[in-house]
């Protein structure tokens, strides 16, 4: 008969974040190692704490099944050589089955002899397969493992007992000095250690010693008293999920409870306050109706409701020094002027083989004017870039940056506003590290955009310089995620910027202005357009455009993320349209034969040797097509033309005995090629 | 709250009486300058090798980058640690801690206690370690590390590490607000001990060092050092790498060292550490491991009964 096979494995506190994920792992390895074994089961459920990562496994079959089968290997001939001694496939096919040679005997099939085994093997008992447990101990995997005692054994933290229960019966499964039994621990305070007579009776019996096994349960109790809590008080609080699955995982029996500070600490940055409560103390902030962040907090203990005064009253006293702190370093910061900070990036490092934040800021400055210049932006636009360009970096030396780092960027914005700087300087200070994540938050203003952009830009070229490039798997200095920012805010801004063609003028630029190291001229420009264009590749493919779309844009003439993504949308648009495939197909025609004939494009046409009027036409239509700006007309263009050259091809012999008729034809496809090459290699298009 | 509540002394007179009955030596401070308890030969020289080792100790930190002139109500230049380490670390390590709570008047039913993770790194001395920092409501009042490298040195058997860090723990149970408020014992406040020795240190620290001067010392230092590891002398040695440490402290301190620079100097004072941990591990090894054999003839001679 099946019954629940219970697997707990009892450990000192783990990190809040592994525990989640470690018993998702404990479980797919459980089944993994089951299935394996030929043992049938229901299904598995899982049930974490701190403390503890539990399986069980329901309706686990008694044994493995019974095998009886005849099991067929190869002809005689195969199986035996000239000497009559077993062959290597004999061996092999006996052995594949468990069994030996002496087991093999011959039978006839359709006038042929075989080898046959009778396999017949009793299925093993579960609970001598489950001994077997302890390997998937040693196999789990961590971000972080640790040794205790003299073992060289690693776990996430050091375990402490082991509960193995098969419906009543203990499995021993042994790992370092620990035999597994059917006692487990209760809660680390309120609870005492119990036995469990089988495996069924896990949850309810932790339950009794403050145990709430079940991570969804523990979840969900705080979510209920959470509510109530801000029901009675009429209060708001936003959803945190990150921080949930946090205080879920750092307690066994939660409760509840609110707390609340003076309301003069509200004066500070509201991003201070939270910063204190959520990133250091795993409080949730709280608003009011309004929405306005108000003087309480909530928090969860790891116990019941006893002597909860006592916990809150602690728990308030530790975010008030933490509060008064951070009033120190705001009083102290805001007594000195920006410049006072400014300075003080001479000494500091952006990184040792590139340079100093000062030097960066200067590179940055360069950088953000070149571009504005290249996209006309207005005067007022680059009179804030520069003022922001020059200071942006200020707050990392600031004594509040400095113990909360997570606040860059937002301390800046508020320092810069308190001294007077423009809005949209201060806003360019917290946008310029935007986005923070590949698909995060955009800078929303120009400045920033551009502040963003000229930013990125430079530690990827200084990095890049000093041979700091990404590799396939290891990025520490997340340049990628760089470059993909740029791309997207080119594309948001509708900034165009063709890298290939870009890159060498901002390098030029930049030289003799900085003493940190440049690329070096072509190949590591190259490098560099190449690293960006695969970004813009994963825009497109992230953007759901269709693969051979993707490859043929990437082929264009210009690295430019706006026209690229122009073209991409003009062929998606169109791909299954009637007129897609002839125009395509006559476009691919003249790149062949342009590739054939070696044409390298050096003649302009000349309409002096032209003998009839579809020569006439085409050269016409160029010239409509060449006056084109938008990609997406151009595509329309292209199915006016087709006809035309359709006709063209029919007309004329491309390959003319005439040496000068034959360049004159071939310089007019060209031309037509020049202009479909604005939408990219249409050759890689896949069509059907 | 009636009961008379606890001075630092007498919290430092029960986590010692505590721990001793857990088999640790009550050793006194160590008299050389340094940031932390670890960084005491009673905690890193020993943390490598293989023998055994149990102490408890006051250790005076000092932080120089972390002075206030005696402005701020719980940021000191010098605040104190109560240190524990213990190889190979107890199983049940966990418990003595939360029993040591409990004789400084602190019942776990009536607070929240926690082990949040907190892996403690030291880079400037080559060391690292898993463990946690424990809450008191809210409140980190402890470190508890179980130590995986020190010196660069694989800790084995591993060795834990609890450090109390007195002043919060004593707010807490003394109920104030700051620091200089607590009694050190017998009526005599924190404040009237070491508020001018905040103040002087801070001034010292931020404004009167003199770079120059501090720059030769660790020079001087670090020099001194190297030639003792090469003479192996490890005592000597290790109080001239404190020194280049707290060198180092005092010149961050004054903002006298760029973010670049400071890699420069910590990978200085990991080297003489690393050198000086496999320094002593043969020293140790020449002379048997005296403190191992003594375990093993404990070990035996219980068995014996």
């Amino acid at each position: 008969m099946a019954k629940d096979y219970l697997f707990e494995i009892g450990t000192e506190e783990m990190p809040a974040h592994v525990v989640e994920r470690s018993v998702k792992q404990l479980a797919q390895r459980t089944e993994k190692f089951l299935k394996e074994k030929g043992l049938k089961f229901k299904c598995t459920k899982t049930f974490s704490t701190p403390r503890r990562l539990t399986v069980l496994v329901e309706d686990l079959a008694e044994k493995q099944e019974d095998i009886d089968e005849i099991k067929k290997g190869p002809a005689k001939k195969i199986a035996l050589d000239q000497d009559k001694n077993w062959t290597k496939a004999a061996q092999g096919f006996a052995r594949g089955q468990g069994m030996t040679t002496d087991d093999i005997y011959f039978d006839k099939l359709k006038g042929t002899e075989y080898a046959y085994v009778h396999v017949k093997k009793e299925g093993k008992k579960t609970s001598d397969i489950l001994l077997g447990m302890s390997e998937i101990i040693k196999s789990m995997t961590f971000p972080t493992k640790m040794r205790w005692d003299s073992h060289d054994f690693e776990f996430v933290r050091p375990i402490h007992w082991l509960v193995s229960l098969y419906g009543s019966d203990v499995i021993p499964i042994k790992i370092l000095d620990i035999t597994a039994g059917r006692k487990t621990a209760g809660h680390r305070f309120l609870g005492d250690s119990v036995v469990l007579a089988n495996s069924s009776d896990y949850e309810d019996a932790l339950k009794d010693q403050f145990v709430i096994v079940d991570a969804t349960k523990r979840r969900k109790m705080i979510m209920d008293q959470m509510n109530k809590l801000v029901e009675k008080n009429n209060w708001q609080i936003k959803p945190d999920e990150s921080l949930l699955e946090e205080v879920t995982n750092l307690v066994e029996y939660p409760t509840v409870f609110a707390g609340s500070f003076a309301k003069k600490y509200l004066q500070m940055p509201k991003e201070v306050l939270i910063t204190s409560m959520k990133d250091n103390q795993r409080y949730f902030e709280v608003y009011d109706q309004n929405g306005e962040l108000i003087n309480h907090f909530i928090a969860v203990r790891n116990g019941n409701k006893d002597y909860l005064e006592n916990v809150v009253s602690g728990n308030e006293k530790v975010l008030v020094a933490r509060l008064d702190d951070a009033q120190f370093f705001y009083d102290e910061d805001r007594k000195y002027p920006l410049s006072h900070f400014v300075q003080k990036l001479d000494n500091v490092s952006f990184h040792d083989k590139i340079g100093s934040m000062s030097e960066k800021m200067k590179r940055v400055t360069i950088i953000g004017d070149f571009l504005a210049k290249r996209w006309l932006l207005d005067k007022q636009v680059v009179s804030d870039f520069d003022r922001a360009s020059q200071i942006y970096k200020f707050d990392l030396v600031t004594q509040m940056v400095g113990e909360f780092a997570e606040l860059q960027g937002v301390m800046g914005r508020h320092y810069a506003k308190l001294a007077g700087e423009k809005d949209d300087v201060a806003a360019a200070i917290e946008e310029h590290y935007m986005p923070t994540t590949s698909e995060g938050n955009l800078p929303k203003t120009t400045v920033g955009s551009l502040l963003s952009i000229a930013d990125k830009l430079d530690t990827i070229i200084t990095f890049f310089a000093v041979g700091m490039i990404p590799s396939s798997s290891n990025d520490p200095y997340a340049l990628r995620r760089y470059a993909y920012g740029i791309v997207r805010i080119l594309i948001n801004q509708n900034w165009s910027l063709p890298f290939n063609n870009v890159l060498p003028e901002i390098v030029s630029a930049l030289e003799n202005q900085t003493p940190a190291k440049l690329p070096k001229k072509v190949e590591q420009e190259e490098e560099i357009s190449l690293f960006i264009r695969d970004r813009i590749k994963q825009y497109l493919q992230k953007n759901n455009y269709k693969y051979d779309i993707i490859d043929a844009v990437l082929a264009s003439s210009q690295q430019d993320p706006i026209q690229i993504l122009a073209a991409a949308k003009v062929l998606q648009l169109h791909h299954d349209d009637d007129k897609f495939k002839p125009v395509v197909e006559s476009l691919i025609r003249i790149k062949n034969i342009l590739k054939k004939a070696k044409y390298k494009g050096k003649n302009i046409v000349n309409k002096d040797l032209f003998d009839n009027d579809t020569e006439t036409q085409l050269a016409e239509g160029v010239n409509d097509l060449s006056k084109i700006e938008k990609l997406a007309d151009l595509y329309d263009g292209f199915v006016k033309l087709q006809p035309v050259i359709d006709l063209y091809f029919e007309t004329n012999m491309i390959m003319a005995k005439n040496e000068a008729v034959k360049n004159n034809r071939l310089a007019q496809l060209s031309d037509v090629a020049q202009l479909s090459k604005r939408l990219g290699d249409l050759s890689k298009l896949v069509i059907k | 709250m009636a009961k008379k509540k606890l001075t630092i002394q007498d919290m430092v007179f029960k986590l010692e009486k505590f721990w001793s009955s857990k088999g640790c030596m009550v050793m006194p401070s160590y008299d050389v300058e340094k940031g932390a308890g670890t960084m005491s030969p009673y905690t890193f020289l020993r943390a490598v090798g293989p023998e055994p080792w149990a102490a408890c100790y006051v250790e005076p930190s000092r932080r120089p980058a972390d002075g206030r002139y005696g402005d701020n109500p719980n940021r000191l230049f010098q605040h104190h640690q109560f240190q524990v380490v213990i190889k190979p670390a107890p199983e049940n390590i966990q418990q003595y801690y939360l029993d040591s709570l409990k004789e400084l008047g602190i019942n776990t039913l009536e607070h929240d206690i926690r082990f949040v993770e907190d892996n403690w790194e030291n880079p400037s001395m080559g060391c690292a370690g898993v463990g946690w920092e424990v809450w008191l409501d809210g409140m980190e009042v402890s470190q508890f590390t179980y130590f995986q490298t020190v010196g660069e040195l694989d800790v084995k058997p591993t060795m834990s590490e609890i450090t109390y860090g007195v002043e919060r723990l004593a707010s807490y149970i003394q109920n104030v607000n700051s620091v200089f408020d607590l009694e050190w014992g017998n009526g005599v406040l924190y404040r009237d001990i070491f508020k001018e020795a905040e103040y002087e240190n801070s001034k010292y620290a931020f404004e009167e060092s003199n770079q120059e001067d501090l720059l030769q010392f660790f020079d001087v230092y670090e020099k001194t050092a190297k030639e003792l590891i090469g003479l192996n002398l490890v005592q000597p040695a290790y109080d001239y790498i404190l020194k280049c440490s707290h060198t180092f402290n005092l010149l961050d301190a004054r903002g006298a060292v760029s973010v670049t620079e400071r890699a420069g100097y910590l990978a200085r004072i990991r080297n003489l550490a690393h050198e000086v941990a496999v320094c002593f591990v043969e020293e140790r090894e020449k002379r048997g491991f005296p403190l191992l054999k003594k375990a093993e003839d404990k070990k035996a001679g219980l068995e014996n009964g």
